[in-house]
């Protein structure tokens, strides 16, 4: 991992500086309610050292990432935009990644993103002229070489800390890892994980990562999402392809008073985040608080995490 | 093969509602395999038709050919006596067939008995999977001989995606296998696994229908 800035954000000087990073996650509402979407973000405020901006997760149209983005940098927080490939061509993908940095946006999170039928418009035409990989090295390209896809040389470079997911509890297992390296051998610098409750898994995709260098090229956030209830950790647990949450999770957050579950479900996030740091590798946390921004603040001050470093992006 | 199903009866009674001769032409290409389209399902198709219309106090003529191809013009008029005197044809070939009898009769009325589905083939007896999208420039060398584009719902080129879970695709409710578990199997099997480390990058999409309309012309052939 090279000392020299590729962004110059606030995320990539923190992570590179060897600090654990924290980052976390807004989604859009489903309309044009910019207030609504203020509104969450402020508890963010000084929680993250960056803060995911979804692109229509789940296949749900939602008000899009940039101006999402944008939203979140006139309230001085760092965004992390993520881009799906499922919506949008070569031509669409490039020149938002042009727009975005033309913003000022550092941070981007390339994704192949949710398949339609899972969201409010299952009968859309999907696009998938490339996938994640295609974006990852897209965007390097852009970057590092000036150049498009298409070979066409660029006026002014897109300045971008490159970052992609990686999701550990997927099949086949063995492949996982292997995955995540051809992201980062694609140009990838940090990668947020999918949402981990089975500890045990997380660690062997862990140590593998390490055995296979990863850990040295690209930052590795592990993706904590505390439970709110019982249900979600169900609907987590049945419906939510690629998740793997163990039973006694369930059975601990069953165990306690109704009106003590979510006090239960940040305390194991608490812990998660704490076991997390402790493995070799782990360069920082994306909290998930889905739909629950407010806790953030509660779970990163009960890790530790809180107060962020100060550091200004360039 | 190219894989059809017939359209809901309701659909194609309500094309033809206003007219009260017919004629239903079947073919005896991939649509009589895959059991849509062929000989038999014309004289049901035909049978159903007359029942319903007479059922519903409107009586509908029904004549019944069925071609030897529809993709090829010679073997479309055959049709010409019986469409002479016809309101329409209902054309139960893939989509092919309705236009190469459009073509050929400007101003008789053509509709499709028939939803193309795919290019695939049977996996048991009646259950046909598509394999094929025809993208034009084959790719499945690098994946074992099995097609991420056509059976991946994502299309990707380096998956399996994080939807992939015990050898079942996150789409299709559990119907649907994860054709990167299989090529991953497949390669595995092969002694190839490292196949998978190499980033697969651009697809080039022109030779697919997003070039616009196809073309293959094999000039040692053409007259």
């Amino acid at each position: 991992m090279t000392a020299e800035y590729s962004a110059g954000s606030k995320l990539e000087k923190i992570l590179k500086s060897g600090q654990k990073a924290v980052t976390c996650e807004c989604g859009p509402p489903r309309g044009a309610d910019a207030d609504h979407f203020r509104h969450k973000a402020n508890y963010l405020l000084k929680c993250g050292d960056a803060v995911n901006v979804t692109d229509n997760q789940t296949a749900v149209v939602r008000f899009c990432s940039m101006a999402a983005c944008r939203i979140l940098m006139d309230m001085g927080i760092e965004p992390v935009m993520q881009m799906v490939t499922r919506d949008m061509n070569r031509i669409g993908l490039q020149s938002n990644i042009l727009g975005a940095a033309a913003l000022g946006i550092k941070n981007l999170l390339c994704l192949t993103g949710d398949h339609q039928s899972f969201g409010d418009h299952p009968q859309g035409k999907n696009v998938h002229d490339m996938d994640s990989l295609g974006l990852i090295h897209t965007v390097k390209t852009m970057r590092d070489e000036g150049k498009m896809a298409s070979g066409t040389e660029l006026q002014g470079r897109p300045r971008m800390f490159i970052g992609a997911a990686a999701n550990p509890f997927a099949d086949p297992p063995e492949f996982r890892v292997v995955r995540m390296g051809k992201k980062i051998a694609a140009g990838v610098q940090f990668i947020q994980t999918q949402c981990i409750y089975n500890m045990e898994k997380f660690r062997k995709f862990m140590e593998m990562a390490h055995d296979m260098g990863l850990t040295e090229k690209a930052f590795i956030m592990a993706g904590i999402t505390p439970f709110k209830s019982v249900g979600m950790a169900n609907y987590m647990k049945k419906f939510v392809p690629g998740m793997d949450v163990p039973d006694s999770y369930i059975t601990r957050l069953r165990g306690v008073p109704k009106d003590k579950v979510a006090e239960e479900g940040i305390k194991i996030a608490v812990e998660q985040i704490h076991e997390c740091l402790e493995m070799k590798g782990v360069a920082g946390i994306h909290l998930m608080a889905i739909e629950w921004e407010e806790m953030a603040p509660v779970v990163l001050e009960a890790a530790g995490l809180l107060p962020r470093p100060q550091v200004t992006a360039d | 093969m190219v894989i059809a199903e017939s359209k809901p009866l309701a659909e194609i009674l309500d094309m033809v509602k206003d007219f009260k001769k017919i004629v239903v032409a079947g073919c005896k290409g991939c649509v009589t395999v895959c059991c849509a389209g062929g000989e038999k399902e014309v004289a049901i198709l035909s049978s159903e038709l007359r029942i319903a219309r007479k059922a519903a106090g409107d009586e509908l003529e029904v004549k019944e050919y069925t071609c030897e191809r529809q993709c090829d013009p010679e073997y479309i008029e055959p049709l010409d006596d019986l469409v002479a005197d016809t309101d329409a044809v209902v054309s139960i070939a893939c989509s092919v067939g309705p236009q190469y009898v459009a073509a050929r009769y400007p101003n008789l009325r053509v509709y499709p008995g028939l939803n193309t589905t795919s290019i695939g083939g049977a996996t048991e007896h009646g259950v046909w999977k598509e394999y094929c999208q025809a993208c034009g420039s084959c790719i499945i060398g690098n994946f074992g001989g099995l097609c991420p584009i056509a059976r991946c719902a994502k299309q990707l080129l380096n998956g399996p995606c994080g939807g992939s879970s015990q050898g079942i695709c996150e789409v299709g409710k559990g119907s649907i296998p994860c054709i990167w578990q299989l090529i991953y199997d497949r390669l595995q099997n092969l002694g190839e696994l490292h196949k998978l480390t190499e980033v697969q990058l651009y697809k080039n999409w022109s030779t697919s229908r997003d070039g616009g309309l196809r073309t293959t012309i094999r000039e040692e052939l053409k007259q």
